[in-house]
């Protein structure tokens, strides 16, 4: 018993095959897939469509997807009303919407877990001073402070990813800070304290590897909330500046032409529909097989 | 003998789930009698909580169901009335304590909002005449400043408080059968004889008759009448609690009774009982307490012994005393 | 009880405080406020006085009280594409904004708690699917898009509903029913874990061995229950609701807050931008302080705590 408490919960006896197999089985495929086909296409963008995705033509605007009466293959999808091939834009805005999402969740996610683990491990005034800083963060809506960083800055990647990550860390510090709590009263830590380990040592060592996993179900339980966050910024025009193709400001582009060319607004929507949907079915499962303790936030 | 008050027969309760079937309960009876104690013993997880549970018929739905078997309530079947009919039983004619004060007293309502609450199921009264009847029956149940009490959340009462506040409402029916799981687990030692004390007068006054789960031998000796021990979802000895005390015949009790401290026999180990009882779901053929029985037999693993009459009122299920 | 009161308001205070701070340092970091906060063919006099206005030759401390003093008295300069003052807009904006958050509250309440509360007791039938359905595709669909749809189906197609606008309560159903749904969603999602659990619970045992009737059971015990975590969250709900309705306004073309501050986004109109965040920030802080208050009122261990 005591041995297998001081194992890090990320290095429980490696699943035997026959775990693993039960494990994947029960993995959903279906979400999995939209996963990778994001992943594929975001980092493929180049190699999947011909077309540029901001290159204007106005000779060629709305035209409808290939199966519509007057669509052909050239433009599967249909073009937008710059004459620009939706197929093309969609298949480049999945690397915005991955971006945004990656970046923000790496720079938040990270400051998070710095600080969650400095504040849980150190205790005293310094928890107390990060803590109200985390509620006080918590309080601030992230779109707003987004609409309003880009309102002075200008829009861009990098001012998007900043604003809304300067608000996202508070909330992993707080559920990083609870579990190093609760870690430090087992008795691997005493032990390792016993033994006489350097404070670095023991966050690094032994506490970093235990708050892993529900920092990655955490994560991944927000991707899909991030990708509307951006998509939602793109939208009102507080996000990613044109021409850069994002979902969000596909969908603002194509509003006022729906009754006449429906597909330049409906294809965005469902490419942010499936992807969020894949990605939160996949955050329950991770949630369910890697922390069942916690609850969706 | 009195007159029976509560005849539980053949019951069985088991819980369905996609493994297979868990035999919680699987044939248990017993008879209650007027104003006696019938304590029914046995290790967690063998089966009492859930005999407890299938006579008021709130086994946890719709993993368990009691599948065959009779309760009868002076005579009445219980398990044929229809839900509405049973709440008319519940609380009024069998009432129940529950393991945990702590858990179950709701933690967002007055003490009072929930004792009255108890009385208002029976008797259209105005609110004031009931409230005046909770602390009432506060006071009876011995709680200082009961009136004061009523306005107080649970949470700001202790641990005997609120099991008697939980003994209050039970009582508040004025219950033929009281039903008691385990009610003095979670609390203190010294605690525990006073709620049992005040269980004892209770009874006196109201000649009610109580069935009372426990696993603590002790409170056997003091408080009931008569014994029950159960094993793996079975009745496997019961009657008068001195007979049982004297000569337990079944090789379960008797391994139960050596592994009791006792104050007047100087013992230097106390002996304990090899293995695990069985799952529930993959019970042995023949006897359940075969594996573990020091004298078992062939014929124990083949069938189930029957119960074995030994004398007035004492019968074991042992092959063993068919000679 | 007054304690804790007393603890939140004054944290909500300080949040308010730290708030104002940000948003005034940013527009200091940023270089000179009088260009973001004047069109850009402001004369050289306009400039002037605002710099003096502003006080931007004295200290930052001086100027922060300057900034905090006039946004307390609700002067947030003037709008830059109309040459209004801000506290003119926000005033004839603003109750639009608390009518559609009113209906699409309620209609949430009105869907989530009985949803919630029927998925949890009828467990595994098709109602409780039906809600775990509603529930991830409510979380999943972004709000602006899904409010496009709806006009396409209710107003262009069928032209069953006007596709925006205000006037009559037909226009409040589309865009209060989008601005609910996600709430919807979450809020149900959430009690109808909580209710599974303290369905389970002892004290729900008690209730029935009292002979209580079911419906007694559920709605009264165990609901009370189930709600105070629904409640710890519903600071963050609030939150979602005012941001939302940024999209969901500007969407439907509603005249509130949320048309205003995009209106102000397109047209760069910074002072408007500003005073709409510092105001809906605060608004959210403050709802989230009311939550708190109410959790307490729901559980006695933190009144009496």
């Amino acid at each position: 018993m005591a041995r297998a408490e001081q194992l890090p919960l990320t290095m429980t006896p490696s699943p035997e095959p026959r775990r693993l197999a039960l494990l994947w089985r029960r993995a959903p495929f279906l979400p999995l897939l939209i996963i990778l086909a994001f992943i594929g296409s975001a980092l493929l963008a180049d190699l999947l469509t011909p077309h540029s995705p901001t290159k204007v033509s106005l000779p060629k605007r709305l035209r409808p997807p290939a199966w519509v009466e007057g669509g052909s293959w050239t433009h599967p999808l249909g073009t937008d009303p710059l004459g620009r091939d939706v197929l093309a834009r969609l298949v480049y805005g999945a690397r915005v919407s991955l971006l945004v999402a990656a970046l923000t969740l790496a720079l938040g996610g990270g400051v998070g877990l710095g600080i969650g683990l400095l504040a849980g491990y150190h205790g005293g005034r310094l928890d107390s001073v990060l803590m109200r800083a985390a509620d006080i963060t918590m309080a601030f809506p992230i779109i707003l402070f987004a609409i309003l960083l880009v309102a002075m800055l200008g829009g861009g990647l990098f001012n998007v990813v900043v604003s809304i990550a300067l608000v996202l860390w508070a909330r992993y510090a707080r559920v990083i800070r609870g579990e190093v709590l609760s870690l430090m009263q087992r008795d691997f830590i005493a032990r390792a304290r016993v033994n006489g380990c350097s404070p670095l040592r023991l966050i690094v060592v032994h506490l970093l590897p235990n708050v892993l996993n529900t920092l990655m179900v955490l994560l991944s339980l927000q991707v899909g909330w991030l990708i509307i966050v951006e998509s939602s910024l793109s939208f009102l025009g507080a996000g990613i500046p044109p021409p850069t193709p994002s979902w969000g400001s596909m969908i603002a582009e194509g509003r006022d032409y729906l009754t006449r060319a429906w597909w330049v607004s409906l294809f965005p929507g469902l490419a942010i529909m499936l992807t969020v949907l894949a990605f939160n079915l996949f955050g329950d499962w991770l949630r369910d097989r890697l922390d069942p303790r916690q609850r969706q936030v | 003998m009195a007159e029976a008050v509560l005849e539980v027969e053949d019951l069985h309760t088991y819980f369905f789930n996609r493994r297979g079937v868990l035999k919680a309960v699987d044939g248990v009876s017993f008879t209650l009698y007027r104003g006696e104690t019938l304590g029914l013993v046995g290790e967690s997880g063998c089966g009492k909580s859930m005999t407890a549970l299938s006579i008021v018929r709130l086994v946890p739905r719709p993993a368990a169901r009691i599948v065959r078997g009779q309760v009868r309530l002076r005579g009445e079947d219980l398990l044929a009335k229809s839900e509405r009919e049973m709440r008319q039983v519940r609380g009024r004619r069998i009432a129940m304590i529950l393991q945990d004060p702590q858990a179950s007293l709701n933690p967002v309502f007055t003490i009072g909002n929930q004792l009255v609450e108890a009385f208002a199921v029976q008797r259209r009264w105005p609110r004031r005449r009931l409230w005046t009847l909770a602390a009432e029956a506060l006071r009876h149940v011995k709680v200082p400043e009961a009136a004061r009490r009523l306005y107080d959340f649970p949470h700001q009462l202790s641990g005997g408080m609120k099991q008697r506040v939980v003994g209050a409402i039970a009582l508040a029916g004025a219950p033929e059968v009281l039903i008691a799981d385990e009610p003095t687990t979670a609390l203190d030692v010294t605690i525990q004889l006073q709620f049992l004390r005040l269980l004892k007068e209770l009874q006196a006054e109201t000649q009610m008759a109580m069935l009372f789960i426990t696993h603590d031998f002790g409170i056997v000796a003091r408080l009931c009448d008569r014994v029950a021990v159960m094993y793996a979802g079975r009745i496997v000895e019961q009657g008068p609690v001195r007979a049982v005390f004297r000569q337990p015949a079944h090789p379960y009790t008797q391994a139960l009774m050596a592994s009791v401290p006792r104050l007047d026999v100087k013992v230097d180990t106390l002996a304990t009982i090899e293995g695990q009882p069985p799952a529930l779901d993959a019970l042995p053929e023949g006897c359940r307490f075969a594996p573990r029985c020091p004298y078992v037999e062939r014929r124990c693993q083949q069938a189930y012994p029957p119960m074995v009459p030994l004398q007035a009122d004492h019968a074991a299920a042992c092959w063993r005393l068919e000679g | 009880m007054y304690r804790y009161v007393a603890r939140r308001c004054l944290q909500a205070l300080l949040a308010l405080l730290v708030l104002s701070a940000v948003v005034f340092g940013l527009v200091r970091l940023t270089g000179d406020p009088t260009l973001l906060m004047l069109p850009e063919d402001a004369s050289a006099e306009d400039i002037a006085r605002l710099r003096r206005a502003l006080g931007l030759d004295r200290p930052l401390p001086v100027q922060y009280w300057i900034f905090l003093r006039n946004a307390l008295q609700g002067d947030f300069g003037r709008s830059i594409r109309g040459q209004v003052p801000v506290r003119d807009l926000i005033a004839e904006r603003f109750p639009y904004s608390l009518r559609l958050a009113a209906a699409s509250f309620a209609i949430t309440l009105l869907l989530a708690v009985p949803l919630g509360v029927l998925a949890a007791v009828y467990k595994g039938s098709w109602l409780d699917r039906l809600a775990q359905v509603v529930a991830v595709l409510g979380q999943s669909l972004p709000m602006f898009w899904v409010g496009i749809l709806l006009i396409q189906v209710f107003a262009v197609q069928l032209r069953l509903l006007p596709s925006g606008g205000t006037g009559s309560v037909a226009h409040y159903v589309l865009p209060a029913f989008t601005l609910g749904w996600w709430l919807v969603a979450g809020i149900m999602r959430l009690l109808r874990s909580s209710m599974l659990e303290v369905l389970d619970s002892e004290f729900v045992k008690l209730a029935r061995l009292k002979g209580l009737s079911e419906a007694r059971v559920i709605w009264k015990h165990a609901l009370r229950n189930a709600l105070i975590p629904v409640v710890t969250f519903g600071g963050i709900y609030l939150a979602v609701l005012i941001t939302a309705a940024i999209l969901v306004e500007t969407v439907f073309a509603w005249p509130g807050l949320g048309r205003l501050v995009y209106e102000a986004i397109v047209f760069r109109d910074f002072p408007v931008v500003q005073a709409v965040v510092l105001l809906t920030a605060a608004l959210v802080i403050v709802s989230s302080l009311v939550v708190d208050i109410l959790y307490a009122y729901l559980d006695p261990r933190i009144r009496y705590g």
